[in-house]
């Protein structure tokens, strides 16, 4: 199914989702990567708070190329998520809405997804061109010493992600592949 | 003798890293296009559409193709006969790759130790490859990696009696555990024999070799055309979503090996896969 959602996030909408669903997101959302969610952990190991409130919140897991001039951003597609899975049940604990990202989670990641009905999605990887047509703005909130690992405000408008993992846990990630697998080499 | 500038060098590997994130080969085009023909999923041919697209706009809009612009791998092959003028040839590669990121709008992915993780800045050094070769020609092949596909790469040291079989099995395996992280469909680069770090370098290098050329070794043809029907009905497909298209193209090399080994290296590129050659 295809629908339209507003980042902001409410739960009211994320449970609604189902994995399979094509989603084109549009509002603010935050860039976040290796290196700044390995800060945003020891900030919170500190006690302090982060630079931006997770709540109802969206990351991206995507460090963009230079922007060239009058262009809000360069390339912008997603990286891997797995490698940010240390650090996302804490910060869906913490009420994180979603993630855009790309690849498979963990299980502990799952389990928090459920927990705090929350939600996964994919942005195609390797397009980067493309998905940068659909960012109005980008503007460094944090951590601008980390380059294009800095956190970012993005407005976003149409982003065009697919729901992978969703509240309930279903992951198309298995269920797509089975679809299509000739057998044999299951 | 021949003599080539350091300059002359600089200013190609420059060129090269440039061209390389903005434009495929067309090698890499006709396999993107024959493969839009085959996929099943409707998700999956809109995502190859959106590629296809994604292609045309990193192109007339100089945005690269994939914000991950690599870290940069060349392949030098140096003829005997050349004399480099004007410094160390390894300094001029890095001298290019650090205009060429600069000016070229590419990504800075590069750290300085793989501990301590402080960006370089300039995406230098790049990972350069050397080999003297007969004549007085310079091949530079300037191939930028991106490490979500180069993170599920694999390396493995089969016995002998595992035979083709184990190799089969291998590579299965590597692309199975790489699925969505690997942005596929992917073009699968192996190395088959000669030593630990042999095989994999056979395993990049393959990744270069174009994608429309067979290997002219027949059972490694065979192999590759094998492998890529294997792999495709793994069901993977674009994005991880499902699909008949997991690959693009399987490409092996090999090279003689000891009595007590069979290693064999699988190299995973996304359907980024960059490679410049240019001859000075
Ligand atoms: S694996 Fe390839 S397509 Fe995917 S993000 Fe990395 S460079 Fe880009």
């Amino acid at each position: 199914m295809e629908q339209h959602i507003q980042a902001p996030v409410t739960r009211e909408k994320i449970e609604n989702l189902k994995a399979g669903d094509y989603i084109y997101l549009s509002g603010t959302i935050y860039t976040a990567r290796d290196a700044a969610h390995k800060r945003m952990q020891e900030t919170l190991d500190q006690g302090k708070e982060l630079p931006f409130s997770v709540k109802g919140n969206v990351i991206y897991y995507m460090g963009p190329s230079p922007a060239r001039q009058g262009r809000p951003i360069g390339s912008a597609g997603p990286t891997t998520a797995s490698r940010m899975d240390r650090y996302t049940p804490t910060l869906l604990d913490m009420g994180l809405g979603a993630m855009i990202g790309k690849g498979k989670r963990s299980q502990e990641v799952i389990d928090a997804i459920i927990r705090n009905k929350a939600v996964y999605f994919a942005a195609i990887g390797g397009a980067g061109a493309i998905l940068s047509k659909c960012i109005l703005s980008s503007e460094v909130i944090a951590y601008e010493d980390l380059g294009t690992e800095a956190i970012r405000r993005l407005e976003v408008k149409n982003l065009p992600v697919v729901v992978v993992i969703d509240s309930q846990g279903n992951n198309l990630y298995e269920t797509a592949i089975l679809e299509f697998c000739t057998g044999g080499n299951k | 003798m021949r003599t080539i500038t350091t300059q002359e060098i600089t200013k190609a590997i420059k060129e090269m890293c440039i061209e390389a994130n903005h434009t495929l080969s067309p090698d890499m085009k006709a396999v993107f296009q024959a493969a839009s023909q085959k996929e099943e999923s409707p998700l999956g041919k809109k995502i190859l559409d959106q590629l296809e697209e994604n292609l045309i706009i990193a192109g007339q809009d100089m945005i690269p193709i994939c914000q991950d612009t690599g870290m940069a791998v060349v392949f030098i092959q140096l003829g005997q006969e050349v004399h480099i003028q004007g410094g160390s040839l390894t300094d001029a590669v890095n001298q290019g790759v650090r205009e060429g990121y600069a000016e070229g709008y590419l990504r800075k992915s590069v750290v300085s130790d793989p501990i301590e993780r402080v960006n370089t800045k300039d995406n230098t050094p790049a990972v350069i490859h050397y080999e003297v070769i007969e004549g007085e020609a310079l091949h530079i092949t300037v191939a930028p990696k991106g490490f979500g596909s180069e993170n599920m790469s694999r390396v493995f040291m089969l016995k002998p009696a595992d035979g083709i079989e184990g190799v089969k099995e291998s590579i299965l395996t590597a692309v199975k555990d790489a699925g969505p992280n690997a942005c596929p469909p992917m073009v699968v680069g192996v190395g088959i024999g000669g030593t630990f770090e042999k095989c994999a370098l056979m395993a990049k290098h393959a990744l270069t070799r174009n994608l429309e050329e067979p290997s002219p070794v027949p059972y490694v043809r065979q192999l590759e055309e094998e492998m890529l029907e294997k792999i495709n009905g793994l069901g993977i497909g674009p994005g991880g979503l499902g699909g008949t298209v997991t690959a693009l193209a399987v490409n092996i090399e090999t090279y003689p090996t000891h009595i007590a080994g069979l290693p064999v290296a699988v190299n995973i590129c996304c359907h980024v896969n960059r490679h410049v050659n240019r001859m000075l």
